[in-house]
């Protein structure tokens, strides 16, 4: 059997707190079973507002979410079935990780052999076992967080929603942690939908991944596709990093066009969202995209200075000023001989007119 | 091992320890010399005369200091009939010396309370005196008055003999030594102590839970609600707390009084007819509306500083793991708050033991508690060893309290914000 594409479906779903303000903007969002989707954004863009939606927290203002074809919205909280781990963990402090384990399954009256099983299951699985009895003060913060995980996951919810878990851990443990939601998802099948405002994360762990801003999904693809062919200037900015040239439109042909840069100077670009000559357009090109005293045959090539050249181990970052944009900034693998990057120095860059994409003026 | 048993020595070779505490000590000092402006302020205003007051409660050298001869006398009196005369001279010839000094009044007083009916065989005693030939004194004494030829007042002299006692605290408890030594209780009638003890107790319990069933919801909605509205409400909460005391109780005063405003609207309602008012005042109802009123804000700013540290993330995270909301409250919501609870209870029901003022004022003669008996017996019979007894006994109690209190919950979990 296929899976279900629409096991979580908000349907034109509208939120707004004081009725003068819409935080979620017509929100339609298809959630396929056992997916592991992203909602990413910057804060106060309505993406765990969407998330407390799901849960039943917050009640839609228009529209409907559906659950596996049920309409939810008058569904309390509590009757969802919705796992759920929270930002700061939300354990209950009065209780040992084994009731925090158990309250889901008690409430639920599930029978004492089956409690202790479904806990020991639970507990191996974030790799826990024989930590029942301490109380959540006595845990770091990761294994708060794994104990967390394995409460949402221990009534075997059909979806998992996580705000921001792993916001107050360490870097390292966060990038491990990662790793391991990831492949705790990937060996039970749970439907997750994860807000962070962490892209690093979202790329590493998502099917798929929802970009919010203003309330809106600026685009909904996987992490891949948006990196590599972000739909807007927005989510190109949002993701990853991003050299910017601002311009104007002259020539649009079918898969290429012209773009006329404030400082005169002319490239060709990728035309994704403009369609005829005269429009204002912001090009965005990848750092990796553009390469330094190449052989290879390219159609934009231009000489810049270099401004800045910043070590960072694996490779150099090297600021340039390129066609009037002081931030243009360059990746240099340090196994490459590019031994004549010296501060001052004037270089070639090329780049693919496929590679700079452009896209709305915003 | 022999690291740890080895003192560690600094540099120059002076031992840690000493070295540390050398280096601690100007800190100490100035420690101490920043709270004894305080310390020395605590022990001359509270410790010396609280110390001195509870001494008082047992001190029974006056009367022995007064009749020093008689007292000598007794001592070879088995107490069973009257005393010899001895005991008699001894009595006459320290009761002249009084009479002399014009100080037996005191002894009347003092003897009274042991018995009654003291006071006037003394005056009448005084009164023929002064007529009274040498020798044979106990025919002389026992013909002033019939009581003198009573063994019990002599008993009840005799009682007094000790220079220490611990009859006031029997007094407190409605029991007294008898003329055997034993302990027993005060005829039932005349058991008064034990009705105040038990009504303040009651109160003081009553007073307690409906403070925390009124006070429980408010300091949640406190600690939930946005900032502004939460401001607004701390301050009504706080509005009484800071106005007078008497000004409070006065105000119940004209709110509860039979031609008050409460009633006036209970007959305007339909409630009850225009000559069948309820008395709400001077009775124990007063007593509690006025007192949980009062020991209000003492029971919800613990609660609300417990409720506020509560992520309200926990109560989501009780309901989306399938509770109900009845269930997050009470698996989860509530069991953390009791550090709170713990420590409003405690507060309000410590006050609510020793409260004077509203129970004074509103409490009329059912509603009067220890504390009223104790204040009456400082201002009125001046009684100070009783009422200082009754005010060790009710220290005693609170010390009790808190000590269950400490093993049932611990008194680390207190939290008084």
């Amino acid at each position: 059997m296929p899976n279900n594409e629409q096991f979580v479906r908000f349907d034109k779903v509208d939120k707004s707190y004081d009725g003068k303000v819409l935080v979620v903007k017509d929100l339609n969002l298809d959630i396929a079973e056992g997916e592991f989707i992203t909602m990413l954004g910057p804060s106060g863009s309505g993406k765990t507002t969407c998330l407390m939606m799901l849960a039943g927290f917050e009640t839609p203002t228009n529209g409907e979410i559906y659950l596996d074809k049920n309409p939810i919205s008058n569904i309390p909280p509590h009757k969802r079935g919705i796992g759920m781990v929270f930002q700061n963990y939300a354990l209950f402090p009065h209780m040992t990780v084994y009731e925090n384990l158990a309250f889901p399954l008690r409430v639920r009256k599930v029978s004492k052999e089956d409690t202790d099983k479904k806990i020991d299951k639970a507990l191996s699985m974030v790799s826990l076992t024989g930590f029942e009895n301490r109380m959540p003060g006595q845990l770091s913060g990761g294994q708060q967080q794994r104990v967390a995980v394995a409460r949402a996951l221990v009534f075997d919810p059909a979806v998992v929603l996580m705000d921001e878990p792993l916001g107050a851990l360490d870097k390292n443990l966060r990038e491990s942690m990662q790793y391991e939601i990831k492949h705790i998802h990937e060996s039970i099948g749970v439907t997750v939908v994860y807000v962070t405002h962490d892209q690093g994360e979202a790329l590493t762990m998502s099917n798929r991944i929802a970009v919010f801003n203003d309330g809106k999904v600026q685009q909904l693809s996987s992490p891949d596709k948006l990196y590599e062919e972000p739909v807007n200037s927005f989510v190109a900015e949002f993701i990853g990093e991003n050299n910017r040239f601002p311009g104007q439109v002259t020539d649009v042909s079918k898969d290429k066009c012209k773009v006329k840069l404030d400082d005169g100077s002319e490239i060709l670009a990728n035309p994704i969202a403009v369609k005829s000559s005269g429009e204002k357009t912001i090009v965005s090109l990848r750092p990796e995209r553009a390469l330094i005293n190449t052989k290879e045959k390219m159609e934009n090539n231009f000489k810049g200075k270099i401004e800045e050249v910043i070590y960072h181990g694996d490779h150099t970052r090297v600021r340039l000023n390129l066609l009037g944009n002081k931030d243009f900034i360059l990746k240099v693998p340090n196994s490459s001989a590019n031994m004549d990057i010296k501060l001052g120095n004037q270089i070639n860059v090329s780049w693919n007119s496929f590679d700079a994409r452009a896209l709305d003026s915003k | 091992m022999s690291s740890e048993t080895q003192t560690i020595l600094t540099t120059d070779g002076i031992p840690l320890e000493e070295s540390l505490k050398k280096a601690e000590k100007k800190n100490k000092i100035k420690a101490f010399l920043l709270v004894c402006p305080l310390l020395l302020f605590l022990i001359i205003t509270y410790v010396f005369p609280i110390g001195d007051m509870l001494f008082r409660s047992v001190d029974d050298r006056m009367v022995t200091n007064m009749l020093p001869k008689t007292y000598k006398a007794m001592e070879q009196w088995d107490g069973k009939e009257l005393p010899p005369e001895e005991v008699f001279e001894g009595f006459y010839l320290d009761y002249k010396k009084l009479v002399e000094e014009k100080t037996f009044g005191k002894l009347a007083t003092q003897l009274n309370y042991e018995k009654n009916g003291f006071k006037s065989i003394l005056k009448k005693l005084k009164r023929k005196m002064k007529k009274f030939e040498e020798g044979n004194y106990k025919e002389q004494i026992m013909s002033v008055h019939k009581r003198w030829a009573d063994v019990e007042y002599w008993r009840a002299l005799k009682r007094r003999a000790p220079a220490y006692s611990y009859s006031k605290y029997l007094k407190g408890v409605d029991m007294y030594e008898n003329e055997d030594g034993k302990i027993v209780q005060v005829p039932e009638d005349r058991r008064i102590h034990k009705i105040l003890w038990v009504r303040t107790v009651e109160v003081a319990f009553f007073v307690t839970v409906f403070c925390f069933l009124m006070a429980y919801p408010i300091a949640h909605l406190l600690a939930t609600l946005p900032m502004k509205y939460s401001n607004l409400l701390m301050i009504c909460v706080l509005l009484p707390f800071w106005t007078s005391l008497l000004v409070r109780t006065a105000s119940w005063m004209i709110l509860l009084q039979q031609q008050g405003i409460v009633n006036d609207f209970f007959v305007w309602i339909g409630l009850v007819t225009d000559d069948n008012r309820p008395e709400m005042m001077y009775n124990k109802v007063g007593t509690y509306v006025a007192m949980t009123q009062i020991l209000l804000p003492f029971m919800v700013l613990p609660l609300y500083s417990v409720m506020k540290t509560i992520s309200p993330s926990l109560m989501r995270a009780g309901k989306s793991l399938g509770g109900t909301p009845f269930i997050a409250f009470w698996k989860i919501y509530f069991p953390l708050t009791i550090p709170g609870i713990g420590a409003g209870c405690l507060l309000v029901f410590i006050l609510a033991i020793g409260y004077y003022i509203t129970p004074a004022l509103v409490g009329g003669a059912s509603g009067t508690l220890i504390s009223n008996h104790i204040a009456f017996h400082m201002k009125s019979t001046l009684d100070w060893s009783f009422a200082s007894a009754m005010g060790l006994m009710l220290l005693t109690g609170v010390l009790a309290i808190y000590w269950i209190y400490n093993k049932l919950v611990g008194v680390d979990n207190i939290k008084l914000g």
